[in-house]
């Protein structure tokens, strides 16, 4: 225990017998530290790194101000970089946006690379325009905002009518081809009784095979006909040219319960939603709408292309 | 090797002695030759190999497709996510050379290691410019001329070749060699690929021209690693002690009492240590195993008309015995020990366990992601669909027509997104493009009131093989579950 030495100094410094080199000359327990020497191409290398290091100081933002860092000489910014892809990411789109603005919605399906295309793009564009209201899925809030993945339409599920819809919204006074309509507000104007608003929702309530036809229902059928039938049709399907919901289908935005039905008679309904025609361009839209009629529910759909080939199949079993 | 100053205070940095290891010949240096021609043949010619795969996949023997994310070897293709068969060669590369190393020492690091064939190979280099050791030391000493300088240039260029060849080269093993070869010089290959070269140029240039033993001695792990893996029965470069020492010239040998030893101090297997070590220290970590030294000693023995292998390929077990005279163990037997059997029994198992992976692996697959948001979905006429994303993977070389087909739920049909849903049925075909992955968007839809419950996709290639696959999923509803 010697050698141990608190002062840092090396008097304890030997050379070692086996290997000739000088130990640095503290010892721990007998063991002891050989002091060779880094090989000179280390330190030049050491040097390089704080060249480059002071080099990187000098063309890149580094030292952090108060309010800002050092620009650099380069100017570079990770926004910049940002905006530069984005940019080239805008161009290399250019095609396919020109393509899909000068293609007529209805012809999108005979060109199945770019009705992928316009699927792909109007799934990145709901997620930003649309999942606020009709949700991640598209499957909408019942009682608010419409199921987009179903086959129940308020108005219209063909390609046309959705761009259509998503173009000039529902309900948008600023946009004279906006969908719309007013359902009267029977209850709360007078318009029907307490029991004849019982009576209508039991005539309504059959019309699905919700309930089975009595008395009370034979006497809102008459009122239905009287009330209702010049929009929601003679037989309850609905019109989708003012919006009419088909009622006699097993999809009930607002409810299919007596006291659901007894609202929507008393108050009446109108849903709204934004015309996109100004807020995005006309590739986007047509781009949502290819998507939205994706989700399984589309109307209208032109095979594109004997992908399936139903014939081969045959012959191969 | 690196003596304290005699002031007594070791200098801070080693400054690198110049090394020039001389020329020898022997059995050594034979062998060391036939192996750099066979690594290097590897290492240049692989790329070249062509291998028929037919008109859908490339036709480079190997080829490492980063594009594309496959990864061609002769008859095996691997995609991706079989990384796992990768691994298993990088584990049997490992096992290999615990194997080698424990069998017949260092050899990778002495005959196999790219830092050791390009170093002999960039040595040979300033033979050929500079002359021999003397030469090479007279000119280092030599002050600069027009001489010197024009040495110095025609070396350095011959190492740019080699080392551009050398950069140039690994890019092959990434793309279609040929077609990658005339882009290169037209100088409408990639960016990357003119990069890749330049920066493999650099290093081979620095490592092979410059740095040298410098790597094996602080760079690299492996030697460090290497020798705690050696034991008394590993084969290791050493020198013979009890028969050399006490060393001395043959002059000092006539001029002394006692009788010296066999070793006559020329100095011969120091100076032709690519290296630059002394063996006869003992075995140590500069120390790569190229037996040239072994070469240099036995000619200078066989001048003297003394025995042989005075520094030797030898075991510590065996210098022992015939230190004590014993006669010398069987070489295999030394090879032939528990520590290598093993080793080998681990790297042919590992081996095996490829091989019939390889074999019995599928080339046609399924796999179905449900759609969760939302689970299910009501239709106007009260039936409920579900929608699935669904993947065919064909890893054969040709399209193949594919039959997805539901198994349960009876009364279920289902449609794809590219068709109409008045054509859904029971079964989908596709016809797989060869060698990739077919992704389909398939809605199942089922009568009102269904229950929610398990069911299988199954998938069937409708040709001549008829292999196939199925993947368990699930279908929602509203209704109460099973």
């Amino acid at each position: 225990m010697a050698n141990i030495d608190n002062t840092g100094s090396t008097h304890g410094a030997r050379i070692d017998e086996a290997t000739g080199v000088e130990t640095v000359g503290h010892e721990w327990d007998g063991i002891e530290e050989l002091n060779n020497p880094l090989p000179r191409w280390w330190l030049w290398s050491f040097y390089a790194c704080i060249a480059f290091a002071i080099g990187y100081v000098v063309v890149y933002p580094a030292i952090p101000l108060l309010d800002r860092g050092t620009p650099g000489l380069w100017g570079w910014t990770s926004r910049g970089q940002l905006a530069e892809e984005s940019a080239l990411a805008e161009q290399q789109r250019a095609g396919v946006m020109a393509r899909l603005a000068a293609t007529p919605i209805e012809q999108l399906p005979r060109d199945p690379a770019l009705m992928q295309a316009a699927v792909d793009g109007g799934r990145a564009a709901f997620r930003v325009n649309c999942v606020q209201c009709h949700g991640a899925g598209a499957a909408g809030v019942p009682g608010h905002y419409p199921n987009l993945n179903d086959d129940e339409w308020l108005w219209g599920g063909d390609l046309k009518a959705i761009e259509r819809t998503i173009a000039h919204g529902i309900r948008q006074p600023s946009d004279d081809q906006t969908r719309s309509s007013l359902m009267p507000s029977f209850g709360r104007d007078g318009l029907l009784t307490a029991p004849q608003k019982d009576d209508v929702t039991s005539y309504v309530r059959t019309l699905s095979g919700l309930e089975k036809p009595d008395a009370s229902s034979g006497r809102g059928a008459e009122l239905f006909a009287a009330n209702c039938a010049a929009c929601h049709g003679p037989a309850g399907r609905g019109d989708r040219q003012f919006g009419a919901p088909n009622l006699t289908d097993a999809i009930w935005l607002y409810g299919a319960s007596r006291e659901a039905i007894g609202a929507t008679l008393t108050n009446a309904h109108a849903g709204v939603m934004p015309a996109w025609a100004g807020k995005l361009d006309p590739a986007t839209i047509r781009m949502l709408a290819a998507y939205v009629h994706s989700l399984g529910g589309g109307e209208d759909f032109a095979p594109t292309s004997p992908s399936t080939p139903k014939v081969a199949t045959d012959a191969h079993r | 090797m690196h003596t304290a100053e005699p002031g007594g205070s070791a200098l801070l940095y080693q400054k690198r002695k110049s090394i020039f290891p001389k020329a020898v010949k022997g059995k050594f240096r034979s062998i060391k030759w036939g192996w750099m021609g066979v690594t290097l043949a590897i290492y240049y010619v692989t790329p070249w190999l062509r291998w028929d795969r037919g008109p859908y996949a490339p036709d480079q023997a190997v080829l490492v497709d980063l594009a594309h994310r496959r990864f061609y070897m002769f008859s095996i293709e691997i995609w991706p996510q079989e990384f796992y068969f990768v691994a298993g060669l990088l584990i049997m590369a490992g096992i290999g050379l615990f194997l080698v190393t424990s069998a017949v020492g260092r050899a990778w690091c002495g005959y196999s290691c790219p830092q050791t064939v390009w170093t002999d190979l960039f040595q040979h280099v300033d033979r050929l410019v500079d002359g021999d050791r003397n030469a090479q030391i007279r000119l280092q000493n030599a002050p600069w001329s027009v001489h010197k300088i024009g040495k110095r240039v025609l070396k350095w260029s011959i190492y740019l070749v080699i080392s551009f060849w050398t950069g140039g080269a690994w890019i092959l093993y990434f793309a279609d060699a040929p077609t990658l070869v005339r882009d290169f010089w037209s100088g409408q290959a990639l960016p990357v690929a003119y990069s890749t070269v330049a920066i493999l140029t650099a290093t081979t240039f620095v490592f092979g021209g410059f740095l040298r033993e410098q790597v094996c001695i602080y760079m690299c792990p492996w030697p460090r690693i290497q020798t705690a893996m050696l034991d008394e029965s590993s084969l290791i470069v050493t020198y013979k002690g009890w028969r050399g020492e006490p060393r001395g010239s043959l002059k000092e040998a006539k001029a002394a009492e006692t009788t010296l030893g066999d070793c006559v101090d020329c100095n011969q297997c120091v100076s032709v240590c690519p290296t630059g070590i002394d063996i006869r220290e003992g075995p140590q970590i500069g120390c790569i195993t190229c037996a040239l030294c072994v070469d240099a000693c036995d000619q200078v023995m066989a001048q003297l008309g003394r025995p042989r292998r005075l520094i030797d390929y030898a075991t510590l077990e065996g210098c022992e015995r015939e230190l004590k005279g014993e006669p010398p163990e069987n070489v295999l037997k030394a090879i032939l020990r528990p520590r290598t059997l093993v080793y080998f029994a681990v790297w042919c198992a590992i081996g095996l366990g490829l091989l019939f992976a390889l074999g019995t692996r599928k080339h046609i697959d399924l796999s179905v992601a449900k759609d969760r948001n939302p689970a299910f979905m009501l239709m106007s006429d009260g039936s409920v669909r579900n929608a699935y994303t669904i993947k065919l993977r064909n890893m054969e070389n040709r399209p193949r027509p594919m039959e997805v087909t539901l198994n349960d739920i009876p009364q279920a049909v289902m449609w794809s997104d590219d068709m109409p849903r008045s054509e859904a049925d029971r079964s989908l075909v596709r016809v797989v493009p060869a060698d990739q992955t077919e992704p389909m968007r398939v809605f199942v839809i089922a009568p009102p009131r269904t229950l929610p419950q398990d069911f299988h996709f199954k998938l069937r290639a409708i040709d001549t093989d008829g292999s196939g696959d199925s993947e368990k999923t699930r279908f929602d509803t509203p209704g109460e579950s099973e």
